[in-house]
């Protein structure tokens, strides 16, 4: 009976009479998009402000410095004016080689794509082969090691007595600087394959081409790109110092030309160029590299 | 007409470094059957990955022959294709790139386009991975990748098909998800199987035969278990039958007991 009774007094319990569920709606996120803008906008921030705020610290230091009577070396301010007419007017012709920015980099740029890219297929070629052979390795090597130190300027020499021709000498320099970095490290590549792909290959019976085509060259692309984007620095490099010499068109002899010519404002702003365009050139073989390894380099 | 289908017949071998000669395997001799899954469990140093080598022939061994259906094995080959421990797919193909690139060799005189497409497919479909054929390697999990390399393997469609610890680098989960999968296939497609192991239970789960290796140098069979369960085998009702249980400790036995670990057996 005493079980029957609590089981009752229980039951009238439970009904809870005037309660209704009160539904209490989260608030969406504060405005999304907004916040996304002034993330992106943050971002830029931390990323656009501290270069700028150095590069302005430097022409402020370098315009006290040079503003002075005496000073040898022309203030910011008066690069620009001086230059002006060079830096506004990229695309002028007067015809010989009084031709604007524009042209003395194109012209420049035309002769390291030359060079450089015959540096590329070559070097490539000869790094698979140095990798591949372990005589061909060390008896090539130890030549690459002295010969890659050899500066840009000290071909040119033997180069212009070979050649005989200004152009194809100025090539073969960019060639002969730019050729080590992709040789040595594509060589590199190919011995750091890993030995399971090489095992894959043999299971599968893969011929020699097939190997190369299908996993050397796939497997060894982050080194070739690392060599590559030495190399082309290194042609940027080698093509103002050539040019200086060689003459013509470029945008190395522009800055012989206009030392020659007293126009150091000309000077300052060419080596502004040629940084950026370097800076690019850099950018450009980087950005390739990622698209075309983009699984190797994940890994 | 009593020719094995896969013979191991005296196989030594020895490395040598500078003036140092180590032996890791002398007299190994081994039977398969075809369709036979037979697994080879041992303590690391003892060979296995050694003799599992010499078969796939990536390694010559010194001494002794491996015939496969009467000829002797002396290179790799398509019909002995290998799982490898760590998957080894190759980071700049897909998934199907990476069974594609083995089907188009190994089939690529024998089918068309379509057909190697299909085949490719099938077996993608078959260790349950069709549906991440466009993903690259380091986009999905290691038992995925292990499952492509399974899949890779058997689009070759090998005589034997061998695994190097094709789960040791895999989570306990995984691994048991990946073993159903293999007793699965085998039971399908019939393959005569040799896996390298470390784990005893994977071991008497999946074989018809664990043969268990001494401690190296010179390393050989120490003794050969028959495991007499039937199949289909499921872990759940395995995991309190009497037989199952006999064999685990037949194998814990070997391992432990007669051929302890080199370095606490000195000691």
């Amino acid at each position: 009976m005493q079980v029957a009774k609590a089981a009752t007094s229980i039951a009238v319990a439970v009904p809870v009479p005037g309660t209704t569920a009160e539904i209490v709606a989260f608030r969406p996120p504060m405005r999304p998009a907004l916040e996304g803008i002034t993330d992106a906008a943050r971002h830029a921030v931390a990323v656009v402000l501290p270069p700028l705020i150095v590069i302005s610290i430097t022409l402020f230091v370098w315009q006290l410095l040079c503003s002075e009577p005496g000073a040898r070396l022309p203030p910011p301010t008066k690069v620009v004016s001086d230059a002006w007419d060079f830096i506004v007017h990229p695309f002028y012709d007067n015809g010989g080689i009084d031709k604007g920015a524009f042209w003395q980099i194109s012209k420049s740029l035309g002769r390291v794509g030359i060079g450089f890219s015959l540096a590329a297929v070559v070097g490539i070629a000869l790094g698979v082969l140095v990798g591949q052979s372990t005589w061909a390795m060390r008896g090539l090597d130890p030549i690459f090691q002295v010969l890659r130190t050899v500066p840009p300027l000290a071909w040119l020499p033997l180069s212009l007595a070979g050649f005989r021709h200004s152009d194809p000498s100025a090539l073969f320099v960019i060639f002969i600087t730019s050729i080590w970095p992709i040789i040595i490290n594509t060589s590199v590549g190919v011995r750091n394959i890993p030995q399971d792909y090489r095992n894959v290959a043999a299971v599968i019976r893969l011929s020699w081409w097939e190997v190369f085509w299908k996993i050397t060259l796939p497997a060894t692309v982050p080194y070739i790109f690392t060599g590559l984007r030495i190399g082309v620095g290194l042609s940027w490099l080698a093509i103002v110092a050539a040019e200086m010499l060689i003459g013509g068109v470029g945008i190395g002899f522009f800055i012989w030309d206009a030392w020659n010519s007293s126009r150091i404002s000309d000077i300052i702003v060419a080596l502004v160029y040629i940084g950026i365009v370097g800076f690019l050139l850099d950018k450009l073989i980087a950005t390739v590299g990622h698209f075309v390894s983009h699984g190797v380099s994940a890994q | 007409m009593n020719h094995p289908y896969l013979k191991f017949e005296q196989i030594g071998m020895s490395f040598r470094r500078g003036q140092m000669e180590t032996e890791v395997l002398r007299d190994v001799n081994l039977r398969i059957d075809q369709g036979e899954f037979v697994s080879m469990i041992g303590h690391s140093g003892c060979g296995k990955s050694t003799l599992l080598n010499i078969l796939g022939g990536l390694l010559k061994s010194t001494s002794g022959e491996v015939f496969l259906e009467g000829k002797v094995v002396d290179e790799p080959g398509p019909d002995r294709a290998i799982v490898f421990q760590n998957h080894s797919l190759l980071p700049w193909l897909t998934v199907y790139g990476n069974i594609a690139i083995a089907v188009d060799k190994v089939f690529g005189s024998r089918k068309n386009k379509a057909e190697r497409h299909d085949w490719v497919m099938h077996n993608l479909e078959l260790v349950q991975m069709a549906q991440a054929k466009d993903k690259r390697p380091h986009e999905v999990s290691g038992g995925m990748k292990q499952r492509v390399g399974i899949a890779r393997a058997l689009a070759m469609q090998p005589k034997v098909l061998l695994m190097d610890e094709p789960f040791g680098a895999l989570d306990a989960l995984t691994r048991a998800h990946l073993q159903d999968s293999v007793m699965e296939i085998h039971a399908k497609l019939g393959n005569t199987v040799l896996m390298i192991t470390h784990d005893v239970d994977e071991a008497v789960l999946l074989s018809d035969r664990v043969v268990m290796m001494t401690n190296g140098p010179a390393a050989t069979i120490g003794d050969i278990l028959a495991i007499d369960l039937p199949r289909p085998r499921r872990r759940l009702e395995l995991a309190t039958d009497p037989e199952y249980a006999h064999c685990r400790a037949a194998v814990l036995e070997f391992l432990y007991a007669r051929h302890r670990v080199p370095a606490r057996a000195a000691a």
